[in-house]
Parts: structure tokens; sequence; C-alpha cells
């Protein structure tokens, strides 16, 4: 069963233009930005394009995650630095994973109910800000101290402190964790593995292609096009992502070792997403906003979807989400011309392309008739994903749609379809319109 | 309501005493406003309230000091005396009021204005940072005199008042509430309620710590005395500016008694404000303020910088349009170039504003920009690219087009004739130029560059947006050089061309101090980059007919450039240049000191007289706050009047027969002759 679509055809939304911070790969202690930052940097840059002033946007949209402690509500505070109008109302959502494909949904409803003109929303994360956070047992243990007056009674409590007490809790690796079934992301993509079948080389084989394709990508300057570059207080400049290993092989990935099931498991953190920071923020836009302000655009949103699965399965999630978007469009695959399907895990990708043309899975879980044509690989990710790019969780969704849009524009396709997988149990997918191709939807 | 004063009493009873100066942006305390002041006391004192507040109607602030303008042109020390001795009446009147008064400061409250503050009982000043509380007299070669340095000392102690007069610093409420000048620091929005607690609920006032009480001990002045004089002679010379010197002679002498303290302030600061220093100060405070004031109203501000070129003078002057609270984009060919521009930017930010929140929106404000999408948006587009005439061309040629229709266009440039630059604009009537000064941070002029072709009105908002954004400008004829650089260069080659006969280096940098600059020719050569300095003399070598001495081509081709490459006259270590000790005969200084300013009075004169400045006082103004010249002097145009333009000019012509052309006199000389005198102040 699956939730019922929303009323695209009534008014076009279009994407005018987006833009993202470079990829930055998390390294332990807190990298330069935080996740406002990021926001501002894509932010400020995209409205400075724009022939419009920020004041005539009605509403500002942002996905993040995990927001630092000074960010509460996290698209109000960017939207204010970036140089919004104080009057311009805006909301951060949460939809883990998926946030920021979320907050271009849930921006383009504004304009979709007709209440806006024009929306700017996205996606921001930064990981390596993710807080570290003191355990209950030490809360309380500091709560006693406190009402401490005597020093017998501080010696008392002091003597009652243990080194477990200290222990940090790392908010990252909690987020990752799927708080219902205790099972990390991880672990989800190992289950997903062990019931297709999928093998420890061909994620190996998948997250190279990754790196591989994001490399020609690079080389061919299709990132630089969608990215604005960052400076950093001591005046460095980050122009480049820095998750891309161009020199990794398949030896040197088979040599990792699995993370999540020790010692048996296949998944490593070669042929999984990186931690990453990163923004990526695009423009919404109604028929009338284009054309009172003659904006160019990118492509309209024709579909989108939301789906929940078991929390175990949580990979899958694309799946659930994209075919009913095709079934209601009586699309099939090859009517696809280029896919973003997030890689959260290259197991987890790879599982979602094996139960897309399993007839028992379409019958029995999606309930098709049939199974759909198997995507084509040239097709899907053709610039590489989130093993070699990294993912940013707020800012993936954000990402890859604004991705597929460049994809679009240039080999010329019409349709394109961006998915993620949303730990918890969910994928969300989103159809979009190349405009520029000719034709209708 | 008398002199803007008006005295209302609450339901309370408390009588809140309103300041309002008609006319005016800021209060200031003229000898009118005193004895107004006067009266209202007697009023208030009638009414028998419970307390009286005294606060400020303006948004400015409370009161920016005295009337400075009424300083200028005071010449007798009997009738400033008598001017100081009835302000210590009113004050002590206010003093003695039975019931407790409170001032109420917001913004400034300076010189007078923080004295008649001290003269009430208690002292509430919000925390906004705009609050600015301190004692600016010194720099206007005075030093409080309302009473102020007898009631600084009693309120915060004898080291920390002494050190607020000497150094005209300014605290915001919280350091003033450290230091005990104010008794409550809280947010504007709760002033009143302040107001209201301390006269109902009187704090017991608390002496200065210890520490600050001992240094006064009579014992012990002499000493404390000496240290003091000791540490502000690193800074500024008696012979040059004696207020200081004097004002911590005066507390020696009189930090004992009451009555000596108001005898010693009258006395003193009489005769340091009407002699010379203080005068030339003030003249050049009031100057400052002529190129401050511009018809706000007549141009809309500028609300979006563009700036083009990210070395240190378009990186510097982006940073300074963002923390001056101008969203700014600053474009460069790739956006490697930008990033010295964003550390340079931020350490800015940081050495500047130490609100953090207020620092986190002014980076926010800076916006690098590879790409030159702000040139849309902007109000103002500055280029500061290097100095190439076709380069900045084609550089218009792009940038134009992109341009708002209405924006203006300005060139940083700092020697390019305009009309060269304008030649391919499409709308030449909206190009000038903006010629700041490195560094940015540091310098407060900007020339503003036209040509006879420039419309009035773009001059007036170029004048504009560099007040906006807190400098001072100085409209020049697109002449060689402008004025700063014109009348600079002569005065540093004649600097370098006296090393190359042989004088020591220190000794000609000794003889431009003793003369009143700020710093030496060969030192000032060596931190600019004699590079650029032998850039400038040979684009100005051709029109003015200057010998460009051999040595500052030889050092540069060896690429001993100055500071910056550790070695250029001087050796440099540790950012200073190192300086043998220099045996200063005061008459050889004064020959040296005469090469180095008639070169440099002499083309300050040429200036006026080919109209590059309008203005003889707007000459003053430009090379004081341009190079430097020894304010105390009150300008180059002003000290040759005043030290006789027959004198100067037989000196000219002596150094003429004995060294050549380069000393032959202006005609202009004659003009200044016939006029006599620069205007004096009214």
């Amino acid at each position: 069963m699956s939730l019922p679509a929303l009323p695209w055809e009534r008014r076009p939304v279009y994407l005018v233009d987006g833009l993202r911070t470079p990829f930055l790969k998390a390294g332990g202690a807190p990298g330069p930005f935080r996740a406002a930052d990021l926001a501002v940097a894509a932010g400020r840059a995209l409205l400075l394009r724009q022939p419009f002033e920020a004041s005539a946007l009605d509403a500002v949209v942002l996905g993040c995650v995990s927001s630092g402690p000074d960010e509460a509500n996290i698209g109000r505070v960017a939207a204010l630095r970036m140089g919004c109008s104080e009057k311009t109302p805006a909301m951060t959502v949460q939809r883990n994973c998926a946030s920021g494909l979320q907050a271009v949904e849930t921006g383009a409803l504004e304009i979709l109910c007709g209440r806006a003109q024009l929306v700017l929303a996205g996606g921001t994360e930064a990981m390596s800000h993710h807080p570290v956070m003191l355990g209950e047992k030490m809360v309380a243990w500091l709560a006693q101290w406190n009402r401490a007056r005597t020093t017998g009674e501080r010696l008392r409590r002091l003597s009652k402190l243990r080194p477990a007490h200290l222990a940090p809790i790392v908010a990252l690796l909690r987020g990752l964790t799927d708080p219902v079934t205790g099972l990390s992301m991880g672990q989800t993509a190992e289950e997903l593995a062990e019931r297709f079948g999928i093998r420890r080389e061909a994620m190996d084989r998948f997250a190279l292609r990754s790196h591989r394709r994001l490399l020609r990508a690079r080389d061919e300057g299709f990132l630089r096009e969608e990215s604005v570059p960052l400076y950093d207080g001591r005046g460095r400049l980050h122009l480049e992502d820095t998750g891309l290993r161009p020199d990794t092989s398949l030896e040197a990935l088979a040599t990792l070792h699995p993370v999540f099931d020790r010692p048996v498991g296949k998944v490593t953190a070669g042929n999984s997403a990186q931690i990453t920071d990163g923004a990526c923020l695009l423009l919404l836009a109604s028929e009338e906003a284009v054309e009172k302000h003659d904006l160019p655009v990118l492509g309209r949103i024709l579909d989108s979807q939301w789906a929940g699965l078991s929390p175990r399965l949580m990979g899958l999630g694309p799946v659930h989400a994209m075919a009913p978007i095709l079934e209601r469009r009586q699309l099939d695959s090859d009517d696809i011309d280029a896919w973003e399907i997030n890689e959260a895990f290259a197991a987890q990708v790879l599982a979602c392309l094996a139960a897309w043309r399993d007839e028992t899975f379409c019958r029995d879980e999606l309930g098709l008739e049939g199974p759909f044509s198997p995507i084509d690989e040239e097709r899907l990710n053709v610039d590489g994903g989130a093993i070699a790019l990294g993912h940013p969780v707020g800012a993936s969704g954000a990402r890859i749609l604004l991705h597929l849009l460049r994809v679009l524009r240039r080999t010329g396709g019409r349709l394109g379809m961006a998915s993620l997988c949303i730990g918890g149990g969910q994928g969300g997918a989103m159809l979009v319109e190349n405009t520029s191709a000719g034709g209708g939807a | 309501m008398k002199s803007g004063w008006r005295l209302e009493t609450d339901p309370r009873n408390i009588g809140w005493l309103h300041f309002d100066l008609p006319g005016r942006g800021a209060n200031v305390l003229t000898a009118e406003v005193l004895e107004a002041l006067e009266e209202m006391l007697l009023e208030a004192a009638q009414q028998r309230p419970k307390g009286l507040v005294i606060l400020s109607d303006k948004a400015s602030g409370f009161i920016a000091g005295a009337d400075v303008k009424a300083f200028a042109g005071l010449r007798d020390p009997a009738e400033a005396e008598a001017l100081i001795r009835r302000a210590h009446q009113i004050f002590q009147r206010l003093e003695a009021l039975s019931f407790p008064t409170v001032a109420l400061i917001h913004g400034y409250c300076l010189g007078g204005g923080l004295e008649l503050a001290l003269a009430c009982r208690y002292r509430a000043a919000a925390t906004e940072p705009d609050t600015r509380i301190g004692f600016p007299e010194i720099r206007l070669g005075i030093f409080p005199g309302f009473g102020g340095t007898l009631r600084s000392v009693r309120r915060m102690g004898h080291l920390r008042a002494l050190e607020l007069m000497l150094s005209a610093r300014n605290l915001d409420a919280r350091r003033a509430r450290r230091v005990g000048l104010v008794d409550l620091a809280v947010p504007r929005r709760q002033l009143r309620n302040a107001a209201i607690d301390l006269i109902e609920n009187p704090p017991v006032a608390a002496d200065p710590p210890l520490r600050q009480r001992l240094a006064g001990w009579r014992p012990v002045r002499p000493a404390v005395a000496a240290l003091l004089k000791r540490k502000v002679s690193r800074k500024v010379r008696p012979e040059h500016y004696p207020a200081p010197f004097r004002l911590i002679d005066h507390w020696r002498r009189n930090a004992g008694s009451r009555s000596a303290m108001y005898r010693g302030e009258a006395e003193t600061v009489a005769r340091l404000l009407t002699g010379e220093p203080a005068q030339n100060l003030i003249r050049v405070f009031l100057l400052q303020d002529r190129l401050k004031s511009g018809d706000a109203a007549a141009v809309p501000r500028v609300r979006r910088i563009h700036v083009v070129g990210g070395g240190v003078m378009g990186g510097d002057i982006a940073a300074w349009c963002a923390l001056r609270g101008l969203p700014v984009t600053l474009q460069d060919r790739t956006p490697e170039d930008l990033g010295r521009a964003v550390q340079r930017a931020h350490a800015l930010f940081r050495k500047r504003i130490g609100d953090p929140y207020l620092r986190q929106k002014a980076s926010d404000r800076f916006i690098p920009d590879p790409e030159g999408a702000g040139a849309a948006k902007a109000d103002v587009a500055i280029e500061a690219i290097y100095e190439n005439e076709q380069a900045k061309r084609a550089l218009y040629a792009d940038l134009e087009p992109r341009m708002k229709s209405d924006a203006l266009l300005a060139t940083n440039t700092s020697g390019i004739p305009l009309e060269l630059l304008s030649r391919d604009l499409a709308h030449p009537e909206r190009f000038v130029g903006l010629h700041f000064f490195n560094p940015v941070a540091k310098m407060p002029l900007v020339e503003v560059v036209h040509d006879e072709t420039t419309p009035p009105a773009t001059v007036e908002r170029a004048a504009a947006f560099a007040r906006q954004i807190g400098k001072l400008p100085l409209p020049v004829r697109s002449r060689p050089g402008f004025l700063v650089n014109r009348v600079l260069m002569p005065y540093l080659l004649e600097a370098v061309t006296l090393l190359e006969e042989g004088v020591d280096a220190g000794l000609i940098d000794e003889a431009a101090l003793a003369f009143g600059m700020p710093m030496g020719p060969i030192e000032l050569a060596d931190t600019v980059g004699l590079d650029i300095a032998l850039a400038v003399a040979q684009e100005l070598a051709a029109p003015f007919g200057l010998e460009v001495p051999e040595i500052l081509q030889r050092k540069v081709e060896r690429k001993r450039l100055g500071k910056k490459s550790g070695e250029g006259f001087y050796s440099w270590k540790e950012g200073r240049p190192v300086k043998k000790p220099a045996g200063a005969d005061p008459q050889r200084l004064s020959r040296l000191a005469d090469h180095l300013v008639l070169r440099l009075v002499n083309e300050a004169v040429a200036c006026l007289r080919e109209g590059v400045v309008e203005e003889p006082e707007l000459v003053d103004a430009g090379v004081i706050f341009g190079t430097g010249f020894a304010p105390f002097l009150g300008g180059p145009l002003h000290w040759a009047v005043h030290q006789g333009v027959d004198d100067l000019l037989s000196r000219l012509h002596e150094l003429e027969a004995r060294h050549g052309d380069r000393f032959r006199a202006d005609p202009g000389w004659q003009r200044l002759k016939s006029a006599k005198t620069i205007p004096e102040e009214p």
C-alpha cells in the first residue's frame, strides 16, 4: 500500500538553479566549517547570481539531521546569515538521510499549494561537528556534584566517580544506529547482502566504479559547475571534494576489513558512503516567478514518493519509493534517462538493483504483476556517488537532485529519478523532467 | 525649554532632565548650554524631587563633549580660564544637590559630557556596542578641564584615571563599570529602570581599590609621574604635544587637594587651549568634521559593493566595507587568488570586532566571488587591479555591461589619468576615482578623483560612499599623483638624495621626526616598499621634472625592497629597522628638515595653484590625513603662512642657489603671499 500521489500536475514547480559546497571528508576532529557556515556559503553564492533580491524569497527550507548547539532551526539561522530578509520564514526538516530531498519537497509543496512563488531549499550537514555528549550517569553525577555544599560531601561524590562515567557518547555513531532494532546502518547493508547473495567483490567493484566515475567527472569539470569554493577563517581555499581516491584499486579495496559484522562480514569502509561535511541548496520557483524574473530553468518536478519498510531492510527504500511513481506514470526503467540512487552502501544499491528485477520480490513486496526491466547501470550514478564523494546526511538528497538535473542537461535526457534509502526503514524518490529536452511528461 | 534642556517630573517625583540641542546631530556643551543647565538645576532643586536623572534625547548618544568649534580662535588665556571656572561652578552646583542624581548614558559620552556625568552622584550606561565613554581631550592638545581630572581620579583611582585621560581610549559600558566609572551597565531597554533603581535604592559609593589610591599618595606621586612621562615620551615629544606632560605635572602637583585640582585645571588647560599646538589640532579636528559632513539625505545610501582585484588594496577595501556593515563581493581571476584576501579580512574582523555574533556577521557579508556575480547587484563597483591602462580598460569592457544602470564605477588607480581609463566606457559620467591608501584600515583619507567631465553629482555620490564607510573623502582633480602621492614624492626623493649624498639614514629620519612627522621618510620608503616608491616616482618624474636618485633604482634592481624583503635602506629585524643612534645636532637637523619639508610644502603650493584641490584648507586636510603630516602644525600651507611666506621663500632661494632646480619656488607662493593668511577660524 502506498500513500496517495500529490497533484503535481496542478501547478508546475520548477527547479531553477542550485549550488553545493565541496564535500569535505570528515577526519576525526571537527572540520573548518559548521553546518550553518556551509549552507551560508552555498546559499549566498546561489542568491548572488539570481536576478532578484533575496527579499523576494517566500520561504527557506533546510534539511539537517543534527545541527550544532548554536544552530537550532538551522534553516532560519542560515537564511538570516546569507542575507535573506527577516520577513522570509524559514524552517528545518529532518527525515534522516533524505532530509535534503524532504526540504526540496516541502518547499515545492509551498509552491504547489499556491502559498509561495520562490523557495530556497536544500540541506546541510557537518558530520565532523556532530556532538560528543556526556552519558546520563555522568549528567546525574554532575547534578549531585552541583548540589554538594561541603568539602566532605564533595569528597564523597568524587569517590563515586567511575571511569565508565567519562565514556563519551558519540552522537554520530548513535545516529547511524537504528533506534528500534539496534542494528547499525552497516549491519542493515550486511543483511541485504546475505539476502540477495551479493559478494564482496561485487561491492568493491561498485565502489571502485564510483571513484572512477567521480574522477572522470572531476577531470571533465562537471563538479566545478555545481560547486562554490569555500574559504575558511585562515584563508585556506577548499575547492575540491576530498573523498575521492583517484588511485584506489580493487586490490586496495580488498585489503580492508569488514567494520560492522566482524570478522566475517563484507561491508567495509571502502564500499560504504563516507562521513562528510557539505551543503547543497536549490532554488524552486512557480511558473509566475519564472516568468516575472525571466529565470532560466533546470527542470521541473513531476512526482515524488515516500515509502516505509522494515528498518532492518532500510537499504531497499529506493525500490519501495520509486516503484509507485513508475507504476502510476506507466513508465518502465528504460523511460528514465538518468538515475541517482544514493550510495549509502555498495551492497545496498546492488540489492536495490537486484530487487528491482526480481519477479518474486516485485510481486510479493511491491504488489506488482511482474518485475521492472533492469536499470541500465550506464544511466545510474553516472558521475559516481556517496561512496566516492561522501554522504553528508542532511545534504545528500539535495545534492543528488541537483546533480541529476545537471546530468540530464548534459546528456540531453528528459526524465530523471533521484532516490535515497533512509535510516529507520524508509525510502524517498523524486521524478524530474529536463524541461529543455522538449516534450511533456 | 532652554538651549535644549527640558525638565519633566514623573508621578514618583523623580525629575527627568532631557537634553536635546536643537539643530545638531549630537549634543555638545556650549557656554549657553551650561548657563541654561544651571538654571534648570535651580528649578529642579526648588521642586524637591526624590532624585534627578539627566538623559539625552539624541539617537547618537548622551553628550559628545564640549563644543570644539567654540574653542577655535580662542587666543586669550584669561578668557579661556574664565570659561573653565564658570563650568567648574555649574558642575559643583550639580554635584552639591541634596538628592541623588543619575546620568543615563547611551552612545557617545565623551570629554565634557563625561565630566558632566561624573558630577552626578550615579551613572548608568547602556551595554550596546555603540556606547563610548572616555576623554578624547588629549587628542586636541588639552586635557579635561571641567573637573574631570579631579572627579575621574576620585571615581576610578589615580592610575586608571590617568591612563584613561592620557590614552584617550574609549570604554564600553561593561569596561566602564569594571573600572568604577559607571555604577550600572544594563541594556538600553533597562536604562530608565536602572535610573529609578539607583534613586530609590541608592548604593553606597565604594572607594577605588587600595593600589589605585596609594598611587596618589604624596611621597609616591613624583615617581609615578616620572614613570608615566617616560611612557608617554615613547609616543610623542613634549615640544610637539605638551598636553600629556602638562596633565601629569598637574596631577603630581595638585592631586592632594580639591581646590588645587580646580585651580590647576583652569590655569593649565586655559594655557594649553590658547596655545599653538592645541589651536592647530582643533583646526585639524574641524577639518576632519568638514570632510565628514555632507548632505547624507541627498544621496541614497549604498547597499552593496563589488570589488575587483583581490590583492592587498582590493582585498583590504572589501574587508573594510564588510567591517563597516556593507555586503561586499570580491572578484579575482581564480578562486586561489582570493585566499589571502579572506585571511586578511578575517584577521581584521578578529582585531576590530569583539562580539562573536557581530564578527560572524561581518564574515558573512564578505563574499569571495571568483565568478564576479556580485557586479550585477552592486551600487558601487571598485576596480583595484594592477596599474595597467589596457588591463583596466579590458576589465571595464567586461564589467560595465553587467553593472546596474545607476551604479557607480570607481577605480583605485593611484596615477593613471581618468580620461585614459574612461575612453571606451558606455557611461563615462558614472566613472570616478576612489583612491584608498595602504593600510586601508588605518588610513582615513580617500581621494575622490575627478576630471573636467565628471559630473559634480558623481563626485558627491563617491564622497558620500566614502563617508558611509567612515572614510574622509577629498575631491581631487585627475592630475598625476593626485594630491597625496604628489606632495609626498618630492619629500621622499629628497630624503633619498640626501642619503645618496652621504647623510646617514637615521639622521634624515630623525630630522623629520623632530619636525613632527609620524615616521621618517627613509623608513616610510622602506615600509611602503622601494619597488612601489620607485614606480610612483617614475610615473611622476616626467610630468614634474623629478630626478629619481640612482640608489633607489639600484636597490630595486637588487631586490632590496625594504621591510617586505628584510633589506632596503635599512636592515629590518622583526618588523623594525635597525638604526644607528643619530647624534642629533639641532641645527643640522633643522637644516635637513628644511630640505625635506620645503619640497613637500612647495609641491602643496603647486597643487593649490593648479587647482588639484580647491582650497588651501582642503590641501592641508588631504596632506594631514593622507600622509600624517604633523597635525599639531595644522597642515603644510597653514604652517607655511604661520612661518611667514617671505622667510620660507628666502630659504627656498638659498637652497635653489646651492642645490639647483629641485628647490625652485612654485609661482603659487605669490598667491599664497597675497592671500596673506589662510583664513583663521572664526
